[in-house]
Formats: C-alpha cells, structure tokens, sequence
C-alpha cells in the first residue's frame, strides 16, 4: 500500500474542481489511456486576466486525481505568468509530498497547465526542437531534461519515476542515462575540491579494499583499481566478474554506489576496456 | 467498520483449528524434532502427522513431501533441482503467466545462459498443448506450469502437459500454491515430477510451504546444512508452522466440497452482479476452467488503485493488475499475455474468496461497487466521449 499523507487523501476522496469549464480559455490534456494515467485541464480568466475558475477530469490513480484537485487549487486566482512559475515540487509540496514512484502525477499536473495556457496563447502544444525520447509514453527529452533539473534526478529510475520515460519496454535507458550525464557536466560547479586528487586516490583504494572487495572475492570474483581520472573511477573486472554478463550492473549498482557513499557522490566508475 | 476480505489469492485467515494446533509448539513444546530426547522426539512425531495430511491433501506418499519456508523457495529449489539433475540440458519452458516466483527466477537463470521459452496464452488465458508439444527439445530440462493462475485463476492443464514432457524425458513441475485445497489433486494418477503449495494461501501461517518430489526422482537440495528433510532441505524445521499445515491440509481436503458448491455459488453471484449493474465491464479469463474463488473483472475507463482506495474505505478488500498498485508503469504481465486491453486492464479488480465470505458480504459489495466505479467515471475524461459514442450506436 502507498503512504499517502492525510493531504492526498482528502484530494483523492473530496477532490475539489472536478468537472470542465464551459467555453475555456485555455484548456489542454496530457496523457493517454495506455499509460494509465491522463487529465484535461480547463481554465477560464477574469476581467484582470486572473484564472477565475479551473476544473479537472482526471483518469488515474488516486495520486493522480489528488494533484489534479490540488493543482486547480493552487492557480486559482493566479495570472498566468504567476501560474507558469507553479513547479511539479509546488504541487506536491502542497499535498505533503508524494511517494517517489508517484511524482509523475505532479509532473503531469505541470504539463497540463502549461499547455493549457499555451493553448490560450494560441501557441504551438509540441515544444519546438523537442524529440521524443521515450516511445511507450511519449516523453520527449525537453521534459526529461526540465524533470532532471527541477528535481535534481541523478538515476533512469528517477526519471522514470518523475516522467515516466523508461517505464514501458527500456529501450531508452541509454538514452536518458545519456542526458543525465550531459547535464551532470553541464551543471558541474567548479568548487574547490575538498580532497587533494592523493587524498582522493587513496580513499578510492581504501574503499575498494575494505568495502568492495571482500564481497566480490566471495562471489569468485575481483577489482583492481587502474585509474583515476577527476571523478571518472577505472577499473578492471576479474576473476568470475570479468566474464559475468552482470558485472557492469555490479559496477554501478554496488561499486560506484559505494564510492559515491564513502568518497564522493560524483564518482563515475568506468571498466577498462577489455 | 467490518473488514469485508476477497483477496485470499493474496493471503488467507489462519484458521482457527490452525492457530490451536500451533501454539503449544510456540511455548512448551519448543523442542528439536532432530533431538535425542523424546522432549524433541515427540515433536517429530507430530511433524510426521503433518507430513501424512499433506501428503493425503494431493494424493502422495509421506516421503515425497518436502516442507520449505514458502512458495518461492518451492518454486526455486524444484527448478535449480531439475537442472542441476540434469546439467548437460540448458532449456527451460514456462509461460508467460506465471508467478514472478518463475519468471524472475528464469531471466535470472536466462542471463547464466540458460534458453527460456514463455509460451503464450489466448485471450482467455489458456495454453495451448500443442504449442508446449512443438517447443519440447532433446535440451529441454524442465517444464514449469502454474496450475492455477493466481490473477485470473485460469486454470491449466498441468496433468496433460506432465505427460507430454514425461513421454520425452523432461521433468515437469508445477505451482499448484492458488489451486492446491481448491480443486482435487492426486499426483499417484499423475505425470507431474514436483510441485509447490504454499502454507498460508490456505489458511495456514506465512513462512511455511512444501515441495512434492515425486519418489525415486533425484533431486538437489536449494538450501544445503543438516539432514533434516532427509537431506532434502536443510535448516532446523519451523515446527509450529509445519503443524499448522498439516491442520490446514486437513481442513482443505474436508473444505473442497464447499469450495467448489458454496464458494463458487457467491463468486459466480458477485461476477454475475457486477457485470449486470455496471456497464462497460468484462470478466478476464476463461469461464468454466477456472480455480472456484476467483473473479478478475476490468471496469473500463476508470484506474485500479482508485478503486480499490475507494473501496477500502469500505472496509473492502480486494487486488488490482493496474501499473499504478505495482509499482510499475505496466499492467499485469498477465492480462497483457491475454491482450486485455490497456483501457481495461488498468481498470482490472481481483476478487478472490474463502469459505470464511458471506453472501451478506457479496451482497454488500454488490450494492455499493456501482456506485464507485460511477463516482471514478464521472471524474474521467473518458468516460464521457465513450458513452456518447455507445448512446449514438
């Protein structure tokens, strides 16, 4: 079962808004069917060019009707540059939060609103430049990337948990882990190191030796440390590693996990080429 | 509020005479059943006791019953055995329903480098022999089929399947955890090489199961420390929970009856009701070769986890193959087997019952489902347009 806040519940059992705006000005809807959840959004302004009235259908979980209530709550009586700076975080934060694997309700919240006033605008729904990224839910890298920056998302899990992208056949998991990694080097900060690059090499080593190794050797397996370079970890896999079809899920999951826990959580470990 | 619960396909109530049964092997009679002394002797008497009854439930010989801690273990160790027994063969046929129990174990075993085939299903989720005969190799080790869907309760035709891999040398197991109390089993007539039952899908506790391994079939053991389970299984036995099953098993074969006349009267009720009350509704599964507690049925236009929120606030309890209660972004890998369609699947409610269900219960959940769907439809964007469309026809 999910944990819900007390806050969702209300909105899933007593959702406010629910219906469609006669004659909008802008309205929009975003989702599908297939992917389990969708919402039409419709608004309407006042003489001041305030939205005076907001209402929502919603097909989907109660998640996804809580933010949809929660959302027509929120943007009431905004202007519509004021409503553009609502975020997914706004929204959830406005229900107490939302469980991880739910935060694409939010994001879908988001989307809707803002083509919903892009359509008031009278201004073309598909972002241009945008290309779909995620065929099975239509995601485009434009959102995987707003999602990534909004939410500082550092996983394909995280992403799909926030858009969606990724959840159906994963087929693009290389290509979001590719954007991920485009706007970890884009964004990195030029802060000052904290460690020296010596310092940091023998840290690498000494994790490796006392945390990493000992669980490899017990499974028939090993890792020598080749490289370091900035935050780019190499190594070379052997023993059962070095001819196991998973090693490189060890590498990320577990090797690179550790190290970015126990020296710093900007640590890319990469194999040597074999 | 009183809890109304149909999602025994989930987990059962211990039954009462279970729970009785169990608990002096909790306090006083703690015990090694491996002991010299007959405080611990007497324990395993009673371990023998329970070995008879769950033997006698699917018509077996005391030896041939392994006790595990679950379905999962059982599935695991009849699977792992089976190659291991036979490591120059790399092939493995399952479904494409079955239990993740199966399925995660086989792409597991599939990136070692054994073959996998899933064989496919109909729309009703049936399998089709012939289909299994065609895809039955000299590399074949074993055929692993669930006996009874646990979300559909489709039931397959595992007695058929047992001798068409026997007549070729292949092992066949099968998970009989949803049908195992529900319907007759009697492996001395069968084919069948081992099978898996778990404790508290009928009305025994979590944490006990048993694997059948047909006498005179080699095996080898998933879990290796001491000769308990002649060497079948080792790790100290859980007493309390064995005992248990063994009360449970009792209770089952003396429960079938009601099961398949009682039971399936109030299911066939609810499926009947509900079809009836709410439009754009369907059954998912074959109607007449299905386990007699379960009813799978798709509300269209409108989400699983919505509605079974809504429906807990009744106090009613029952499943969903939505993405949404998984975790997932996909509907139940079952009903996608089938083809059900993803604007039913998401929609799709599993009621599963027990002998403990009242008609009073049915009739309430009869009353008030209509309602919940409509509430839910009346908020989709769907709903609408599709209605017209069905009005305008």
């Amino acid at each position: 079962m999910w944990e819900y806040t007390d806050k969702v519940k209300e909105h899933f059992l007593h959702p406010h808004n629910v219906g469609e705006v006669e004659n909008p000005d802008g309205q929009a809807e975003v989702g599908s069917i297939a992917c389990g959840d969708a919402l039409k959004l419709t608004f309407k302004l006042d003489e001041n060019k305030r939205i005076k009235e907001a209402k929502f259908k919603t097909f989907g979980c109660a998640s996804a009707i809580a933010t949809s209530s929660a959302l027509t709550d929120i943007i009431k009586g905004m202007t519509l540059e004021e409503a553009l700076k609502v975020t997914n975080q706004d929204i959830a934060e406005y229900l107490g939060g939302l469980p991880q694997e739910k935060m694409h309700c939010s994001v879908m919240g988001k989307q809707a609103l803002e083509k919903a006033i892009e359509n008031y605008k009278g201004a073309p729904s598909i972002e241009p430049g945008a290309k779909i990224i995620c065929e099975c839910f239509g995601v485009t890298d434009k959102e995987i990337e707003r999602a990534i920056r909004e939410n500082n998302l550092t996983t394909v899990e995280e992403v799909t948990n926030y858009t969606k992208a990724g959840g159906g056949c994963g087929n693009c998991h290389e290509a979001i882990q590719q954007i991920i990694e485009t706007l970890r080097n884009e964004t990195k900060v030029p802060a000052a190191p904290k460690l020296t690059n010596l310092q940091k090499i023998r840290m690498i080593e000494e994790t490796i030796e006392r945390e990493i190794r000992p669980s490899l050797k017990h499974d028939g397996g090993d890792i020598d440390l080749v490289d370091v370079v900035g935050n780019r970890v190499i190594v070379a896999t052997r023993g059962a590693c070095a001819t196991c079809k998973a090693s490189d899920i060890t590498l990320k999951h577990f090797v690179e996990h550790r190290l970015r826990e126990l020296v710093s959580s900007d640590i890319v470990v990469e194999e040597v080429a074999k | 509020m009183k809890t109304i619960y149909l999602d025994n396909n989930a987990t059962t109530q211990v039954a009462p005479e279970v729970l009785e049964v169990m608990l002096p092997y909790f306090s006083e009679l703690y015990g090694n059943p491996s002991s010299m002394h007959s405080f611990g002797g007497q324990v395993a008497r009673k371990i023998q006791i329970a070995r008879e009854q769950a033997a006698d439930l699917i018509g077996a010989s005391p030896e041939e019953i392994v006790f595990t801690s679950c379905g999962t273990e059982s599935d695991n160790a009849a699977i792992r055995s089976a190659l291991a027994t036979r490591p120059e063969r790399k092939h493995i046929i399952i479904s494409r329903v079955e239990h993740p129990a199966v399925r995660m174990l086989c792409a597991s075993l599939a990136s070692a480098g054994y073959r996998i085939t899933e064989l496919p299903v109909d729309k009703n989720g049936l399998l089709d022999l012939e289909n299994l005969a065609e895809n039955m190799t000299p590399d074949t080790a074993v055929v692993s089929l669930m006996w009874g869907n646990n979300e559909t309760g489709v039931i397959f035709p595992v007695e058929e399947a047992a001798a068409m891999a026997h007549g070729r040398g292949i092992l066949f197991h099968t998970d009989a955890v949803q049908s195992t109390g529900k319907i007759p089993i009697n492996l001395q007539e069968s084919a069948i090489d081992m099978l898996s039952i778990s404790g508290h899908k009928l009305h025994a506790p979590k944490g006990i199961g048993v694997l059948y391994v047909r006498k005179g079939s080699k095996f080898s053991p998933f879990l290796i420390g001491g000769h308990q389970e002649r060497g079948r299984r080792g790790g100290t036995e859980n007493t309390p929970g064995i005992i248990g099953l063994g009360k449970a098993c009792e209770l089952a074969a003396k429960n079938m009856e009601r099961e398949n006349t009682e039971v399936k009267k109030l299911r066939d009720k609810l499926e009947r009701e509900l079809l009836k009350k709410v439009p754009q509704s369907r059954v998912n599964g074959a109607a007449v070769q299905r386990l007699p507690n379960t009813t799978n049925i798709s509300f269209e236009f409108v989400e699983g986890e919505a509605i079974l929120l809504l429906m807990n606030e009744l106090g009613i309890c029952a499943s969903s193959g939505s993405a949404c209660t998984s975790g997932s972004l996909q509907p139940s890998h079952v009903l996608r087997a089938m083809g059900v369609p993803f604007t039913m699947a998401h929609g799709s409610i599993r009621f599963s019952l027990s002998v403990y269900n009242t008609e009073a219960e049915i009739d309430f959940v009869i009353e008030h489902m209509p309602a919940i769907i409509d509430r839910l439809r009346g908020m989709s964007p769907y709903w609408t347009s599709s209605a017209q469309a069905c009005s305008n026809n």
